[in-house]
């Protein structure tokens, strides 16, 4: 039987959402569960993950070395745990895309970059070239390291009840690292992650100030924001909204396309998302070919009518 | 100081890749390859760093058959001051790649390997802290700014929530991403001058580096294609369409 060790991300105290996708991916494995807790004091993120539906047990390990997320410091904990497990999976966030592959590399195996289906407990598809092509891959005999692509599964439900165990890993800060700092964006938006409606805007915006539009719309409607890395480039919104092959990777029920033009890496973003709009000038641009509803216009003009009538 | 930058040769972006019938793979024939963009923003990084005289040498390593000197030779015009073909014809994953970079940076005497945070075929993500790990030296990965000054590296990450700070010390590994800097237009006479460097070549087998048991391709398919939408004509149209799939 498999046995799945789930890496819990976490910030503040608080389990990252994407835990509950990656356990959607460990129950399609199928085996135990156990969920990996590394903290300075995890006792508040196990209580969370606790929680989550098909979650043995949850084992935290509280160590000084761990308070912030450096991944030379969680790598050698987690190799240390993982001894006995079948398969390690992190979510695809920046933060398991750091972390798997020194893990990995410790122990020997390759790993498997964005899993977004499991057929068995060695065979799953991952997506290549931005998405446009899925491949199917089996991994060799070992420890399997994972990334779980978090668009592809739907969170499971927090009703259960998984016992919490203390386990120590023998792990020192490493002399060579020191954090120093994360400037994170505070918004009182839905996190585009998770948020079930997006609003993009491209480069058409034209500048900042200019994109008051998408936020008001936005907020109109309750959705998230996100852009393009051309409007993330010309310095209109942070890095942190960027959506795409090299962005964020979302899954929501609408998503806009405001002002963009539909290159590969901006789609490669958005492909999950049920239903997607675009509101573009050009009545040639690409974003045209993948959107289930399309208005050609000028967004300056087109955009607060929606806002005032939605 | 040297520093190393690994170089892959990838279908290059603007490509738009097509699946083959048989679902062996994508057609690679006669398709425009070139250097992974995020390769092409580390080599940037590492002439910026040798023009500010933070660093002295600059060799471009890569993995791969024979098509790749092409890639180092593009290595060349940036500035590297010496390139490494590693020769293998076969697929190198990441963790073979990264067991040959490791072997390359220990052999040089490297204080810094700045790769790309990800190449576009495989979208691993891997390489970069591979070799961090096999080598325990510190990693930054997905650099959006890099300060170096002596042994140490100050960089600027770009994390999902926002961005996060590191200082490092040498030696280190770096993954470039892509506000790291633009990489700039090579000239002419740089491309005509890096023709006539020599390439080191070697191989896995004489770094003494065994390959890694291999991820298997199955099969490859084209994604699920989305069916043809509508175009609506105003707003009105556009609430009309939303409210009849239940979403305003
Ligand atoms: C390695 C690599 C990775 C990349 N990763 C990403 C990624 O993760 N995400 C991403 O988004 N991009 C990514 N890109 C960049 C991508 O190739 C495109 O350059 C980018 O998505 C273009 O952004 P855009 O659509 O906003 O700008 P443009 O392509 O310039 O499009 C602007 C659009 O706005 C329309 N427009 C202009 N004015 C108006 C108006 N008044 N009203 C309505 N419409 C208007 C125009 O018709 C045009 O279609 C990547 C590129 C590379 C090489
Ligand atoms: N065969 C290779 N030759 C040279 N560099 C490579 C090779 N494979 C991976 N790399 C480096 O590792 C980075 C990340 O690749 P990957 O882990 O495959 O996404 C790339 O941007 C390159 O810098």
């Amino acid at each position: 039987m498999s046995k799945i060790l789930v890496i819990a991300e976490h910030a503040d105290g608080k389990l990252n959402a994407g835990v509950a996708k990656v356990l959607a991916a460990a129950s399609k494995i199928g085996g135990e569960v156990t969920v990996l807790v590394l903290a300075a004091d995890g006792a508040a993120v196990a209580a969370e993950a606790a929680k989550l539906d098909g979650v043995a047990k949850v084992l935290v390990a509280d160590s000084a070395a761990l308070a912030n997320p450096v991944a030379a410091n969680l790598a050698p904990a987690i190799v240390e745990v993982a001894a006995g497990y079948s398969h390690v999976l992190f979510p695809g966030t920046t933060f398991g895309k750091d972390v798997a592959p020194r893990v990995a590399a410790k122990l020997g195996v390759p790993q498997i970059s964005d899993v977004m289906a499991v057929h068995s407990g060695s065979s799953f598809d991952r997506p290549v070239y931005a998405g446009n092509a899925i491949t199917t891959v089996e991994a060799p005999a070992g420890t399997i390291v994972i990334t779980v692509r978090l668009a592809s599964f739907t969170a499971v439900a927090a009703s259960g009840s998984a016992a919490v165990e203390k386990v120590s890993v023998g792990v020192t800060a490493a002399a060579h690292t020191r954090y120093v700092k994360l400037e994170a964006q505070k918004s009182a938006r839905p996190d585009l992650q998770s948020a079930n409606k997006v609003v993009s805007g491209g480069r058409a915006l034209g500048s900042s100030e200019n994109f008051k539009v998408i936020f008001d719309f936005a907020d109109k409607i309750g959705a998230g924001v996100g852009a393009s890395r051309a409007a993330v480039d010309s310095g209109y919104v942070p890095n942190d909204m960027q959506v795409g092959q090299t962005g964020k990777i979302i899954a929501p029920e609408l998503y806009f396309a405001i002002g963009i033009s539909g290159a590969i890496q901006h789609l490669a973003g958005i492909k999950d998302a049920r239903t997607i709009v675009a509101i573009n000038k050009d009545a040639e641009a690409p974003i045209f070919e993948v959107a289930d509803i399309g208005l050609v216009g000028d967004l300056f003009t087109v955009v607060p009518e929606l806002t005032a009538k939605m | 100081m040297k520093a190393i930058v690994s170089v892959k040769r990838v279908v290059d972006y603007n490509v738009r890749i097509q699946v083959k019938p048989d679902g062996s793979g994508v057609v690679t024939d006669g398709v425009k390859m070139s250097m992974n963009p995020f390769d092409e923003i580390a080599m940037e990084e590492a002439v910026r760093l040798k023009e500010k005289g933070k660093i002295t040498e600059i060799i471009a390593v890569t993995i791969g058959g024979a098509k790749n000197e092409e890639t180092l030779r593009t290595a060349l015009a940036f500035g590297a001051t010496k390139a490494i073909h590693i020769k293998d014809e076969g697929e190198v994953q990441p963790l073979t790649a990264a067991r040959a970079l490791a072997a390359v940076f220990k052999k040089e005497g490297a204080s810094l390997l700045i790769a790309g945070k990800q190449a576009i075929d495989d979208d691993a993500n891997q390489t970069g802290q591979m070799v961090a790990a096999l080598l325990d030296i510190a990693q930054a990965t997905f650099a959006g700014k890099v300060d170096v000054d002596g042994n140490k590296a100050t960089v600027v990450r770009e994390v999902d929530a926002g961005l996060e700070t590191l200082e490092i010390d040498l030696p280190a590994v770096i993954t470039a991403d892509l506000r790291l800097n633009e990489p700039r237009y090579l000239k002419l006479p740089d491309i005509m001058k890096a023709k006539r460097i020599p390439i080191e070549a070697t191989t896995l087998a004489d770094l003494g580096v065994t390959a890694a048991a291999a991820v298997k391709t199955v099969k490859t398919a084209p994604p699920p294609t989305r069916s043809k939408g509508v175009v609506v004509k105003t707003v009105d149209d556009l609430i009309a369409a939303l409210k009849a799939k239940g979403l305003a």
